[in-house]
């Protein structure tokens, strides 16, 4: 079963790269990741990729296999033509540290820039009661492991380095989607969306949901309802002002749901 | 003099899992500035792989459940080698715990009165997982990631700077723990490390430190384990001067992927069995009915239909076999492929899809359908799986005191998870790990900042000269020509681990490994690294292979002295579980470069949690003498 697979891997870092042909044994059962493990073991020792769990878990291996953003720990060779070349590269949308690795760092900036769960002040643990149809929607959203393809893949900042500074991409749009239908959340997610977030910015083309390891409905679940609750509120007076006099008083109540 | 970054802080956490963070988070909580190390990315460490749950007695779906019967339950899957003041604070903290974990945001599953549901563990007497369908260690590292952000949140509303009081150094390795220079050996002054991304050098000067770096699967071939567990934590305490406890205790999960080749070893949860998978062999057989050990006669079903039973009337019938300890479980399967009754692929068939509909299947365990699925074509709503035995976790680890998990023999040295022993004894139930990371994790990052407290004015400091050292030693592998390329010396390991310190083990497969291991010592000495320090994976498997001889040479040598058979240590030549060997900790130090191995009795459980227990039980793991003693206290009444 085992086969020599041609690879084309980029090496390089920040101020210059190409990519660079391999030809490597390929066995039965194997993820690309085997492969670029086994190049490093046989023939360069110092390729540099970021991994972990190996079991799509963890969201490490983050790359890009023949332009699509992938993990390469679940993708198998079993979907390429045995004389196909396969083409490894890094996320395009953020800066080469070396090699397959990027600095993602952008991610953890913007991770700060969401306000935390604020559950009511007088609530103490081990009396938190919540149904399980209610949990539910937060807990798709959940299930992220942070392996930024959403982010990687999102055309507003894979093609648009200046809008970075005002845009948190899909996979904290689905941390604010998270957080708005958490049913102890006190906080207003809605506008901070819109106006702090840049969720105007996504014209919803999914890429993000396609892209997703864990099948999260990115767009679906997460943006359009946001965007919808968004419109709701920014166009119902009477909301509008409400909302506003309690974030005046700083008020840790809610809007009601 | 090495050109190094230097930062200063009260508390650095080295590790970045569950253990690290609550460590952290507490030492942060208690006004430490505070420093925390990943060796990855922030959030991606090993205990985002926990799949089953929390065990924690909060008694949301049987309300008989309460900390003593986790306590006992703990105690004996441990096979009452268990440090009893750990598994003590552990099954009373844990619910704290967990609810303190939703307060920071966390979603767990719940039961129809909105509380935490909790699920059936091998070796729990009741349900008592508080879960997250099977990504429950992602929701705690998650979590626990969140609440540092808050914090960082908090610190940027005070002090303008959002990395105040607590910050986050990612990709960055600890290859030395720094002791006071000035006044000797034996007190912390700090930590050397490199950045993963650059390779430059940082000093982190620091009265206490918290080792918090989780286990040592990557010495063994077949593992559950990430590339991170490589034990650096474990080494780095013994170079320090710092002790090991019972390293011979290795957890073989039973239930690994066994195909295909690539994924061989990836763990399949526990909860497969919980929610009522079975396990059969190759002629059909739920073989588990014959492996139900003395000790456990009388706690589990001895028919199919009593076992089947069990999942609907829990009550009045005893739980299926399948649902034995860990290691009794790995034990049992290893026999059956052994014996020539395995499936295709050298393990055995594990089945859920008869008991349970499909869309609950995928509701329950999506991210086991998910793994069979896209990693070896099989439906587990419709087929069996194929499964074999892991290497899982290690029981054992660095020596610390349970109330404050300081080291005995280095001050300002403080451990807590996997990296440290005790809390599990010779066997770790399921679940308990996620939660020993918090209970302990807590307790470290308090023990830590109360050590900080006493220290006053006058701190430890760093030596030149060992920063110096530390740099040198750091850059041996690039000075090197023509040595040996550090890939082969680790294939070599795993292969030696697996194959002769495994899941059975015997006298002269022990000492051969241990000849193998001076032999790779010797030339791992001499490994040659390609290239230059920026992100280089080649010099970073070179400088973690000496940390995982250091930790395997520990675990060959304490499973060739401990003469029983007990939870994660299962010797051919002596099968028998010996009440004297349970009264004996193996206790690990290094002599120059050498694994030491002393006896050291194990700490007296007090009559009061004795008497939790009836007579009859103790009597399978106590000696007569220790029996007689409590018998006559006035106390014992049995």
């Amino acid at each position: 079963m085992a086969y020599d697979a041609k690879f084309r891997v980029w090496r390089g870092d920040e101020s210059a790269g190409e990519l660079r042909d391999f030809t490597v044994e390929v066995n039965e059962g194997e993820v690309v990741l085997d492969v670029i493990h086994r190049l490093q073991a046989t023939q360069v020792s110092d390729l540099a990729v970021r991994w972990n769990c190996k079991a799509g878990k963890c969201g490490s291996c983050s790359a890009e296999i023949n332009g699509r953003p992938r993990l390469l720990c679940m993708t198998r060779m079993s979907t390429f033509d045995p004389v196909e070349t396969v083409t490894v590269t890094p996320l395009r949308a953020f800066p080469v540290i070396r090699d397959l690795v990027t600095d993602v760092s952008f991610n953890y900036a913007k991770a700060r820039e969401v306000p935390s769960f604020a559950p009511p002040a007088d609530l103490v643990p081990g009396d938190y009661r919540m149904q399980q149809i209610d949990v539910e929607r937060s807990q798709e959203f959940r299930k992220c492991i942070e392996c930024f393809l959403c982010q990687d893949t999102c055309h507003v900042i894979r093609d648009h380095e200046d809008n970075k500074p005002a845009f948190a991409g899909p996979r904290f749009f689905i941390r604010l989607a998270e957080l708005d239908m958490h049913p102890l959340d006190t906080l207003d997610r809605k506008h901070a969306a819109q106006e702090e977030h840049g969720l105007g910015y996504c014209n919803i083309t999914k890429c993000c949901t396609e892209v997703c390891p864990e099948h999260i409905k990115i767009t679906d679940n997460a943006i359009i309802p946001m965007k919808e609750r968004v419109v709701d509120v920014k166009y119902d007076p009477l909301r509008w002002l409400g909302s506003t006099i309690r974030r005046r008083r700083g008020s840790d109540v809610g809007d009601a749901r | 003099m090495t050109e190094v970054e230097r930062h200063s802080y009260d508390v650095v956490v080295i590790g970045a899992g569950g253990a690290g963070l609550r460590a952290a988070i507490e030492a942060r909580a208690q006004g430490k500035r505070t420093a925390v190390i990943c060796k990855s990315l922030f959030g991606k460490a090993h205990t985002v792989m926990a799949e089953g749950g929390i065990a924690a007695s909060m008694g949301n779906v049987n309300s008989r459940d309460n900390w003593r019967v986790h306590f006992r339950d703990t105690m004996r899957g441990g096979k009452f080698m268990n440090h009893w003041r750990m598994a003590e604070l552990h099954a009373k903290e844990a619910p704290q715990r967990v609810w303190e974990l939703e307060a920071w945001g966390a979603l767990f599953d719940r039961t129809p009165d909105g509380r935490i549901s909790q699920r059936n563990f091998g070796g729990h007497e009741y349900p008592r997982l508080a879960h997250v369908g099977d990504r429950t260690g992602l929701e705690l590292i998650r979590t626990l990631q969140q609440r540092i952000v808050a914090l960082q949140q908090e610190d940027e509303r005070e002090f303008g700077d959002p990395e105040a009081r607590l910050k986050v150094f990612a990709e960055l390795t600890i290859t030395d723990l720094l002791l006071d220079g000035e006044r000797g050996a034996g007190a912390i002054a700090g930590a050397f490390g490199y950045w993963r991304e650059s390779g430059r050098f940082v000093v982190f000067d620091a009265p206490a430190i918290v080792v918090a770096t989780g286990g040592i699967g990557k010495s063994f071939k077949v593992t559950s384990n990430s590339w991170e567990y490589t034990g650096d934590g474990q080494a780095l305490t013994m170079r320090a001067g710092g002790t090991l406890v019972n390293m011979e205790f290795v957890q073989f999960h039973p239930t690994g992927m066994v195909w295909p080749p690539s994924v061989k070893g990836i763990l399949v949860t526990e909860s497969v069995r919980g929610d009522g998978g079975i396990l059969t062999n190759s002629e059909g057989r739920r073989f588990m009915f014959d492996y139900i050990p003395e000790v456990f006669r009388d706690k589990y079903a001895t028919t199919e239909e009593e076992g089947d039973r069990w999942y609907g009337d829990p009550e009045e019938n005893r739980r299926p076999p399948e649902l034995l300890p860990r290691d009794e479980v790995a034990r049992a399967i290893n026999s059956e492929v052994k014996a020539g009754r395995g499936s295709p692929h050298g393990g055995v068939f594990l089945d859920v899809s008869k008991r349970l509909p499909a869309e609950v299947i995928r509701k329950k365990l999506p991210s086991m359908y998910h793994q069979f699925k896209e990693l070896a074509d099989v439906d587990i709503t419709a087929e069996a799986m194929e499964v074999g035995p892991t290497c899982h976790y290690v029981m054992g680890g660095i020596e610390v005191d349970p109330d404050t998990g300081a080291t005995p023999r280095v001050r300002g040295l403080f451990s807590a998870g996997e990296a440290s022993g005790g809390m599990h004894g010779s066997n770790r139930l399921g679940g308990n790990s996620l939660s020993d990371l918090l209970v302990f994790g807590r307790r470290a990052g308090l023990g830590a900042a109360e050590y900080v407290d006493g220290l006053a004015e006058l701190r430890p400091a760093v030596a030149e000269a060992d920063i110096d050292a530390a740099a040198a030693s750091a850059l041996a592998p690039f000075r090197t020509e023509n040595g040996e390329n550090p890939y082969s010396l680790h294939m070599e390991l795993q292969q030696t681990m697996n194959d002769l310190v495994g899941i059975i083990r015997r006298s002269d497969e022990v000492s051969a490994a241990l000849d193998r291991l001076a032999d790779l010592k010797r030339r791992a000495a001499n490994v040659t690294v390609e290239g230059h320090r920026q992100f280089n994976p080649g010099w970073h498997l070179a400088l973690d292979l000496q940390n995982m001889l250091i930790v395997s040479e520990c675990i060959a040598r304490a499973a060739l002295e401990r003469e029983e058979s007990r939870g994660g240590h299962t010797r051919d030549d002596f099968p028998v579980m010996s009440h004297t060997w349970r009264m004996v900790n193996l206790i690990c130090s290094l002599d120059g470069a050498d694994v030491r191995v002393e006896h050291q009795p194990i700490p007296e459980m007090p009559i009061e949690l004795l008497g939790l227990f009836e007579l009859a039980e103790l009597g399978k793991y106590f000696t007569t003498e220790e029996l007689v003693e409590w018998a006559e206290h006035p106390e014992g009444t049995g």
